[in-house]
């Protein structure tokens, strides 16, 4: 027997229409996937299928927001309280933008949509054999509301989220950050139609960060495409990717993998576990840790290595996050936690550094007449 | 940056050398009483070349700088028109050379330069290979003349023949006029030397500027490794010791060649088996030209070459042997060289993202390895083949120098500058024609005396990485590739050279001249005498190495050197024997003791001092 929606699916249009599903494991999905699981989490699923190795999860599909948001009138509700908002108003968006992440909270989902989570929560843990298996709990924003969703990126991300109550609870607070003052205000002032909004959920196992941090398969700082670069600091990545710490920093040459230059950071915090409460903090670094090379020669070859494949997948320059777990062994232990296109040089069309015609002689001439900088 | 005055480092005499001035021609020298030669001395940059001279210069031996003077500025200035360069200007202090490129600076007269420039290098570039050819014929004509020309001695009575077939000269004669030829067939040398040399550094380092203007973070070895050629004559010399080790184990004389590291015995015991006599036909077929290989640069009278000494050779051939025994292969992977060289090429011009820069790669890739053969070759020809040849012929000027009382020693010859040379060979030349005794004799032995005394105290010396003021610009292309002119060397030499005490140093930065990280113990050779002291895996630290210590590259896990560039040889050997090697270090022998533990990343160029 099928979901409650597919029941009432059937019966109202009298035959079998395919409804999504309201929930999706990023196995499942492909990087054509994006209007059901948004960009974070096709792209999970696009990384997975090019046979990187990815930490498993599953996604609360937009059918699944969509049906939270109608189940109970929520949506409805919603709208009423924005109705004559004035988008100039900060103060008065901020209580309103509270009230309406309030309710949103604080209602549960139906039935048959924790059922579908839970059932995929339970299978993610047995795959993890840990019965409350540690997630991260993320907003995966579609292709329509990008521009509204780059407002609600502020708070998307939860970590070390344990059980399955925590993890609906933060899949509430992902869809309830669509409604923080900026996003409203942003929305309002663009004559947005909060019907046509939509948002996927990810959630994924954590990888249990000894080290982490970024990678790029082009220089950041110059553009160079034949180098990649990696940051990096020990516990989780969100150090490096909120920029709270300077990190270590290793350029690979992409076509030999050795590595070219190293730059040790004073790493002065980290993010990690805080094993009595379970959940994710900043804390100080310890002293002997700050000055010694976060990643070992062999996980950055290995790291560049990966990076390399998932840049001619993609075919183009790629900005990756990633995580050396604790739990594992060397070979099977680096992970890819999101890899998408690198946009900043990309857009950039670089001019030909070479001479008009091409010969030899006339860029010798023009290099000579140039001259070398000194000093 | 700033660097010392050169007047005020000049005027800081080593006590005791005072007037070493007249041991080298007088327009070397930095002077006070001209005020615009001395205000050109002062605005000019002028770095110590310690490539070419990691030791002081003695007074004979500046032909080559005199030589290298001429050429290389002639073809720059005078004949290819390189537009925005004149030559290269030369100076000495303490008998170490300072060199400084010239600019041209009036934009016009760049811009007019220019089309006749392209016109004659041009013409060059495009007729390369069958210009090329053409110079291999002269080189080894110029050396066939060189080793047949005769230095005669000066007998009590000249031979019957002279009065038989009606000569009209004397052997005095001869002596004098061979002299002079033995001079002008060095400095014609050079000068052949540098026919293609500056077009082949420029093409490098435009295509080195090109491919770093696409890729900024790239390393200069990997350029390197893309148009370094596999089958160079420099590994010749080495293949030929591989050869006779292989023949030895054949023939099963390889006992008798491992028995002594001492060359007279090991020949003797061979002359008496009818297999050692096989064994050194084909070691005497190797020897002409192979073994002319010197052990140092060529360019100081004291690099012999291994005919000179053939404990280097035997002690290389042994060393195989004892591979070969073991099973180690001896080939030189060049199948995997010239793949891998393929394929990283591939790699950075897939990288290439529009088509108008993938051409002007070609262009400049297939440019820059149609000039590097020679640009690694012509070192056989002249500073090793002909410079072997030279020194010895030299040497037997100075055995009639010191059979006539005016040196005591044949090595003193090399205390005299060349037209001092000619003027002591007049003397005993009238001197021996009249019957009297030459007046050298009384005046060059005290001379001697000094000036050995002086050269001693030049080597205690340290002489500045540069003086005068840096430019913003270089334009010459030697001046950049061959000495490692770049923003970062110079930053390193000024680093060092403020550092007081060299012991508390305990990271080295140089060149990243082959990729890869090696630990081990260091040993510090400063000839490649001291090769033969290396154990297995061991780190070399040399003030540069050459062809001739080959041997030493068959033991050592990674190598240092002071001075080069990613072209120089130790670069160019530990990357295709997949070592690592850090080249161009500035002090490297002066701050690394035999004994450390040492830590070497050659990809990145950094040296750390561990124990």
């Amino acid at each position: 027997m099928g979901s409650v929606a597919e029941a009432m699916a059937w019966s109202a249009a009298g035959r079998m229409t395919a409804r999504p599903p309201m929930v999706c494991w990023f196995e499942d999905c492909r990087k054509d996937s994006v209007p059901l699981v948004g960009g974070k989490c096709a792209s999970l699923g696009e990384l997975i299928h090019a046979g990187v190795r990815v930490p498993p999860g599953f996604a609360l599909t937009t059918e699944g927001y969509r049906r939270f948001m109608a189940d109970g009138g929520i949506a409805h509700e919603v709208q009423s309280l924005l109705a004559g908002a004035d988008p100039g108003d900060l103060a008065a968006l901020e209580r309103l933008s509270e009230r309406i992440r309030a309710l949103i909270e604080s209602r549960p989902f139906a039935l048959d949509i924790e059922d579908a989570v839970a059932e995929c929560y339970r299978k993610l843990a047995l795959r993890a054999c840990m019965p409350a298996v540690p997630v991260a709990v993320r907003s995966s924003a579609t292709a329509e509301d990008l521009a509204g969703a780059s407002f609600a990126g502020q708070q998307d991300t939860y970590l070390w989220v344990r059980g399955i109550d925590e993890v609906l609870h933060h899949m509430r607070r992902c869809i309830s950050s669509l409604y923080t003052a900026r996003a409203i205000a942003y929305r309002a002032n663009k004559g947005f139609d909060d019907a046509s909004l939509a948002i996927s959920v990810g959630v994924q196992k954590m990888a249990n960060s000894f080290t982490a941090g970024v990678m790029f398969t082009i220089h950041p700082a110059n553009g160079d495409r034949s180098v990649i670069v990696i940051d990096s600091n020990f516990g989780f990545g969100e150090s490096v990717v909120s920029g709270q710490v300077t990190p270590d920093h290793f350029v690979v040459n992409k076509v030999t993998l050795d590595i070219i230059e190293r730059i040790i950071s004073h790493k002065q915090m980290c993010y990690t576990v805080d094993a009595a409460t379970q959940t994710s903090q900043a804390v100080e670094m310890p002293f002997e840790r700050q000055k010694v090379q976060s990643l070992i020669d062999d996980e950055i070859t290995e790291l560049a290595w990966m990076g390399k494949q998932i840049e001619k997948h993609y075919g183009q320059p790629m900005d990756i996050e990633w995580a050396v777990d604790k739990g594992l062994p060397a070979g099977g232990n680096i992970f890819i936690l999101q890899a998408r296109p690198e946009t900043v040089w990309s857009a950039k069309s670089q001019p030909s550094a070479g001479t008009a015609g091409g010969s030899a002689m006339d860029y010798i001439l023009k290099g000579m007449l140039a001259g070398k900088r000194v000093g | 940056m700033k660097f010392p005055v050169p007047h005020d480092v000049k005027a800081k005499t080593i006590p005791g050398t005072e007037g070493w001035e007249r041991m080298y021609p007088y327009q070397y020298q930095f002077v006070s009483d001209d005020p615009v030669r001395n205000q050109y001395e002062k605005d000019t940059f002028w770095f110590y070349d310690g490539l070419h001279y990691p030791e002081p210069l003695y007074p004979f031996d500046t032909i080559w700088d005199e030589a290298w003077y001429l050429a290389l500025s002639q073809f720059n200035n005078r004949i290819f028109m390189v537009p925005p360069v004149r030559g290269v200007d030369h100076r000495i202090i303490n008998g170490y050379v300072y060199i400084s490129p010239v600019p041209v600076k009036d934009p016009e007269e760049i811009g007019r330069r220019v089309p006749n420039f392209m016109e004659r290098a041009g013409f060059y570039y495009k007729n390369w290979d069958a210009l090329e050819a053409k110079w291999k014929v002269k080189m080894e004509a110029t050396i066939r003349e060189l080793e047949a020309l005769k230095i005669p001695r000066l007998e009590d009575m000249e031979e019957m023949a002279v009065v038989t077939e009606a000569l009209g000269e004397s052997q005095g004669y001869h002596l004098l006029k061979n002299y002079d030829d033995l001079i002008n067939l060095g400095i014609k040398c050079w000068q052949y030397h540098f026919e293609f040399l500056n077009l082949g550094y420029a093409a490098y380092v435009f295509f080195l500027d090109f491919v770093q203007k696409l890729f900024p973070s790239i390393p200069p070895q990997r350029v390197t490794q893309m148009i370094s050629g596999i089958d160079v004559i420099m590994y010749e010399p080495d293949e030929q010791l591989k050869k006779l080790a292989r023949r030895a184990v054949e023939l099963g004389v390889d006992p008798v060649i491992t028995f002594s590291p001492d060359w007279t015995v090991v020949e003797a015991a061979l002359k008496k088996l009818p297999k050692g006599v096989e064994w050194l036909t084909s070691l005497n077929l190797a020897r002409e030209p192979w073994f002319n290989i010197s052990t140092g640069t060529g360019w100081f009278h004291h690099d012999r070459s291994w005919n000179d000494q053939m404990n280097v050779p035997l002690s290389g051939i042994a060393t195989y042997i004892g591979k070969l025994k073991q099973g180690v292969s001896l080939d030189r992977p060049t199948e995997k060289v010239r793949s891998e060289r393929d394929r990283i090429t591939a790699e950075y011009r897939g990288l290439i993202e529009n088509d108008a820069d993938r051409k002007q790669f070609d262009e400049l890739l297939g440019c820059a390895k149609t000039v590097f053969p020679y640009v690694e070759n012509h070192l056989f020809y002249v500073e090793h083949w002909f410079h072997s040849v030279f020194w010895n012929k030299m040497r037997e000027v100075g055995a009639i120098m010191k059979e006539h009382g005016v040196i005591e020693d044949v090595e003193d010859v090399w205390l005299l500058k060349r037209d001092e040379i000619k003027s002591a060979l007049w003397d005993i030349v009238t001197a021996w024609a009249t019957g009297v005794t030459p007046r050298g004799t009384q005046t060059w032995p005290k001379e001697i005396v000094w000036r050995k005394d002086v050269m001693r105290k030049f080597k205690e010396w340290s002489a500045p990485p540069a003086i005068g003021i840096a430019p913003d610009v270089i334009r010459e292309p030697f001046t950049i590739v061959l000495w490692g002119v770049t923003n970062k060397s110079l930053a390193d030499w000024a680093a060092v050279q403020e550092v007081k005490d060299p012991d508390s140093i305990t990271e080295l930065k140089g060149f990243a001249g082959s990729p890869g990280i090696h630990e081990g113990k260091a040993r510090v050779c400063r000839t490649v005498g001291e090769v033969g002291e290396l154990l297995e895996g061991e780190i070399l630290v040399a003030p540069t190495t050459s062809p001739s210590w080959a041997p030493a590259f068959a033991k050592i896990g990674a190598c240092i050197t002071d001075v080069g560039g990613v072209m120089s040889h130790a670069a160019i050997v530990c990357r295709e024997y997949g070592m690592p090697a850090v080249v161009g270090t500035g002090h490297a022998t002066k701050i690394i003791k035999t004994g450390m533990f040492i830590r070497v990343d050659g990809s990145t160029g950094a040296i750390t001092i561990t124990r």
